[in-house]
């Protein structure tokens, strides 16, 4: 079960299992593969309790590596200020939304901060990860780069998922290079019909209740969002 | 009356608003009132004059207005002819003060601010406790809405905190077992810290409880398809009709002491074999009668919500990213899929608004009636093969050597289900595409010229981009024509012509072996089409590398197949009892071969919401033409038609429903402690009123609760319509608040301007007042 010190006292692991949906030997895993990521001298069992590690590491993990959202997920969940590193407790958290236990409310209101995690509307630029296959030297650039535009990072979303919203969330879905996007009237056409469908007070955003009723029609969301280790 | 909330507005004026985002802790704003603004609005209007104008329209979409399109038209009290900002793309700049207002709104803050998490959840574990469904009416304000009165505290005029909330939340978990407090904590959108913090302080107060440990949600249900094949058959001894006996088993009599009756000796009870055939066979249809109408009034239930079908870009967009994934090229493949997926739904979507112009509808008209001409026309076509084969094979009949030839008529029959669902997807394919008729007769030649798969093959190969699934319904419905009315044909063939034709053989048995003639030829060629069809199309499709990939799993064809069978078994149980434990084995086999041919060679179908939906639809297909049809062959059987006399246990009596009018009387004779059945045969079973009377009321409550379904229905169109009027509400309010903060910078930027010009005006103008 790993490295002799390593281990969490019962306490912990009891607590760890009553607040969230992972098992004993989820959790016991995740601290294993937490401990990984750790530089060899801080991987004692009080020191990965209290570090954080960065998000370049959390997205090196290969459960994360390929996924598109990769980097909402982690900001969504990261209780640091500047929403750039994971305890392990973030990443407990991480965990046991995605696990299979679940429950589709928790994993709703979840995928709807994820989806909606966007830059602030009036920002002018957007964000464009060239070569999306999670190159941790362009991550930095273009992370940098926004720093050095004067722009919060604060990447707290708005509450709502609007055109800017969606239209981001249809290009990760589609792929980042210009020849897998949709084009500009087909992006257009599909927010307008996504809007149709789901916005009911018809304001042109979707809040948090209409995401939840048109994900509670969907038989497969609980089972395809999930994330194993 | 509801008094409005009394609300206080406070509109900033410090600058240091400008660089601020809107905070989602930042909640003071959330309670603040609109009374102060409108009596500034209408002092300003007063003075100033005021210009209605509606801003220009921005990118005109189609008929339904969008937001933005709302936006644009929405009348904004401009004063002294300003122009609100506009930000990119159209989006209206708002100033950060309204931006902070904006994102305080209670339906923002739901998803977002923890204050409203702290709030929602306590709410719930108030109801946990108090077992209501609807928080008290009583101090909510009539202006509160419905949505929002879940969400009180924050609505509450007394501004709590987040501090008190969570007081509050923390009060409330103390009223909870343990299992249920660590259930609410789990399921709340908290980060760990935070749960383990409201963990402590609830517990701080009612004392350590340890609860069991390891806990678990329950997992997901299974699968919902049932079959009915609960016969309770243990014999094991005879499959077919003919073997049964027509007596009373196990009546064994003593010699008869001093002419009294026999009496069975201990140990044995008689089994009165006609009655027991019969009423078996009545049973089981009867619990499978009881369990579809219950399965289908479930699936009816869950299904038949308003707009539960559409949705279907939302639930693209939302629900089909596989988080599972976790290498590069599965996800690169994914995203291709996920875009075909999109692109094809658009397409079609386009399709369906169908041509604007008079003579492009009419041209869709033509071609569908064209199409439905055809199936309808190949339909009949192998119904007249089917019957003329079957009267060939009445005037030739098979010697004893040569019995294989018996196999000829099933062979046809599942030929013929086999080919049709290849023409038919052909033909829907061709009129979602408007081809000219020209393309129309090439895809008739080539799938009518039979030569064998590889002409459907290629016709699947060759038509442009038709997804199995994507016409569906119409599909399904053709084929399921054919299949029914096939079997339609054969029945009349075996109870028609054959009873007539086989005088003085066993009728029954010959009946029997014919539905398992049936039942093993469809199990043989759905073999056959699993491996072909999937496992060859993928070897093919593979060395041509074409884009496709592998073959879709066709769920509805599969499913209809299944319906095939069962309605086969349901068929054949009267004449060979034993058919349904060789369905059974045969649905295990298929089972394991379908499951381990669709992991190697299949995809995944590209909609997966649609099969929640059609388990409804299948459901009711199974119980309609399918068990229905059984059912009243089976009647027929039963109460019309003669039994053969050397086989069988009803070979003395007229009709089979004899036996229970032989053992009524019987009983009438027995003696007077059990007249009551015989009263309940001759008053309600023989007499014609009491039927009628239950099918009246049934049929009355099936229309009441039509009408109560169409009343709910029209219920939620007026809410959902009430809803839209709100946010048309919500956006002008918006608006309004805009431009007041718009008007209040600018006399703020005036005055400033004003304060620094020096108050040096020229001499003449002073002079000229």
């Amino acid at each position: 079960m790993g490295a002799s010190g390593s281990r969490l006292s019962k306490e912990l692991l009891a607590e760890y299992q009553d607040l969230t949906f992972l098992t004993k030997q989820e959790i016991l895993l995740a601290h294993r593969r937490f401990c990984e990521l750790l530089p060899q001298e801080h991987r004692s069992v009080e020191e990965s309790l209290q570090i954080r590690v960065s998000l370049e590491q959390i997205l090196s993990l290969p459960e994360l590596k390929a996924n598109p959202f990769k980097e909402r997920i982690c900001r969504v969940f990261s209780t640091s200020p500047t929403r750039d590193s994971l305890s392990f407790e973030d990443f407990l958290d991480l965990l046991s939304v995605f696990s299979d236990t679940a429950t589709p409310d928790i994993k709703s209101h979840y995928a709807f901060r994820i989806f909606g995690n966007t830059t602030p509307s009036h920002m002018v630029f957007v964000l464009v990860l060239l070569g999306s296959w999670g190159s941790s030297l362009e991550l930095i650039l273009t992370l940098s780069f926004l720093a050095s535009c004067d722009c919060s990072l604060d990447f707290d979303d708005d509450g709502t998922l609007n055109r800017d919203d969606l239209s981001q969330l249809v290009n990760c879905l589609t792929g980042e290079g210009e020849d897998t996007r949709l084009s500009a009237s087909e992006m257009k056409q599909l927010i307008d019909n996504i809007l149709e469908e789901s916005d009911i007070d018809r304001d042109g955003t979707i809040n948090l209740s209409e995401f939840q009723h048109v994900i509670s029609r969907s038989p497969d969301f609980a089972s395809s969002f999930k994330i194993v280790l | 009356m509801a008094q409005p909330p009394a609300f206080v507005f406070n509109v900033p004026e410090t600058p240091e608003d400008q660089g601020q985002d809107p905070s989602p802790y930042d909640e003071s704003e959330v309670h603040d009132s609109f009374h102060q603004l409108i009596q500034e609005q209408s002092l300003r209007a007063a003075e100033e004059g005021l210009e209605l104008r509606v801003l220009p329209q921005r990118e005109p979409g189609p008929e339904t207005l969008g937001a933005s399109e709302l936006l644009d038209m929405s009348f904004c009290f401009v004063g002294s002819g300003h122009q609100a900002l506009l930000g990119p793309e159209g989006v209206p700049d708002y100033s950060t003060a309204t931006l902070r207002i904006l994102a305080s709104m209670p339906s923002r803050t739901i998803g977002r601010s923890r204050g409203a998490i702290l709030s929602q959840y306590y709410n719930r574990t108030v109801r946990l406790r108090r077992r209501g469904s609807r928080p008290p009416l009583g101090g909510v304000g009539r202006s509160a809405r419905p949505s929002l009165r879940l969400y009180d505290l924050e609505l509450d005029p007394t501004a709590f905190q987040e501090e008190e909330k969570r007081t509050l939340l923390v009060k409330e978990l103390q009223g909870l077992t343990v299992t249920q407090r660590d259930h609410m904590l789990r399921g709340m959108p908290l980060s760990l810290a935070e749960k383990r913090s409201l963990r402590e302080e609830s517990w701080t107060q009612s004392g350590k409880q340890r609860g069991p440990q390891g806990r678990r949600g329950l997992l997901p249900c299974c699968s919902r398809l049932r079959y009915a094949c609960g016969l309770g058959r243990f014999s094991h001894s005879v499959m077919y009709y003919g073997y049964y006996s027509n007596t009373t088993l196990n009546q064994l009599c003593g010699p008869p002491l001093d002419g009294s009756q026999c009496t069975p000796e201990a140990g044995g009870l008689p089994y009165n074999m006609p009655l027991a055939y019969l009423f078996t066979m009545g049973m089981s249809f009867f619990i499978t009668c009881i369990t579809l109408v219950y399965s289908m009034s479930r699936s009816f239930g869950e299904s038949y919500r308003v707009g539960s079908t559409s949705g279907v870009h939302a639930i693209t967009v939302f629900c089909s990213w596989d988080y599972k994934v976790t290498q590069k090229w599965p996800s690169r493949l994914q995203q291709d899929n996920i875009r075909t997926q999109l692109k094809e739904l658009l397409a079609e979507w386009q399709l369906q608004q169908g041509p604007r112009s008079v003579w492009g509808r009419l041209r869709q008209v033509a071609i569908l009636g064209f199409v439905w001409l055809l199936c309808l026309g190949t339909t009949l076509g192998c119904t007249l093969a089917v019957y003329a084969f079957s009267e060939l094979m009445i005037k030739n009949p098979v010697s004893a050597e040569r019995e294989w030839e018996l196999l000829a008529l099933p062979l046809v029959v599942c030929l013929l289900n086999l080919g049709a669902p290849y023409l038919y997807r052909g033909l829907a394919a061709l009129e979602r595409h408007d081809s000219p008729i020209l393309e129309v007769y090439v895809a008739i030649c080539r799938c009518v010229t039979r030569w064998g798969r590889w002409a459907f093959l290629g016709q699947g190969l060759c038509l442009p981009g038709a997804p199995p699934s994507a016409s569906t319904p119409l599909v399904l419905r053709r084929n399921l024509i054919l299949k029914m009315v096939i079997l339609g044909i054969l029945c009349y063939h075996w109870l028609g012509r054959r009873v007539g034709a086989l005088k003085g053989q066993c009728w029954e048995n010959f009946v029997g072996q014919e539905l398992y003639r049936l039942m093993v030829m469809d199990f043989v060629f759905t073999l056959l089409d699993t491996l072909f069809g999937e496992l060859v199309w993928r070897f093919i499709s593979e060395k041509q590398r074409k884009k496709r990939g592998k073959p879709e799993f066709d769920i509805a064809r599969n499913v209809l197949e299944l319906i095939y069978g069962q309605t086969l078994t349901w068929l054949g149980v009267l004449f060979s009892p034993l058919l349904p434990a060789m369905q059974i084995m045969k649905l295990l086999v298929l089972f394991y071969v379908k499951k381990t041919s669709l992991m190697a060679n299949c995809r995944a179908p590209r909609r997966p919401w649609l099969a929640s939906h059609m388990s409804t639809v299948f459901v009711s297909l199974l119980c309609f033409p399918s068990f229905l049809g059984a059912a009243v062959f089976l009647c027929y059987a039963i109460w019309q038609v003669r039994p053969s006399s050397i086989c069988g246990p009803f070979r003395t009596l007229d009709t089979m429903y004899e036996a229970g009018k032989v053992w009524v009387r019987h009983l009438e004779k027995a003696g007077p402690r059990v007249s009551w059945l015989p009263w309940i045969h001759r008053y309600l079973v023989e007499n014609t009123f009491p039927i009628y009377l239950v099918s009246a009321l049934l049929l009355a409550v099936i229309y009441l609760n039509i009408q109560v379904v169409k009343g709910q229905r029209k219920v939620i169109c007026l809410l959902k319509e009430q809803i839209s009027n709100e946010g048309e509400d919500k956006i002008f309010l918006i608006n309004k608040l805009h431009s007041v903060y718009e008007g209040k910078e600018r006399s703020r930027v005036g005055r400033a301007q004003e304060a620094e010009v020096p108050p040096t005006l020229p001499a003449d103008e002073r002079d000229a007042r």
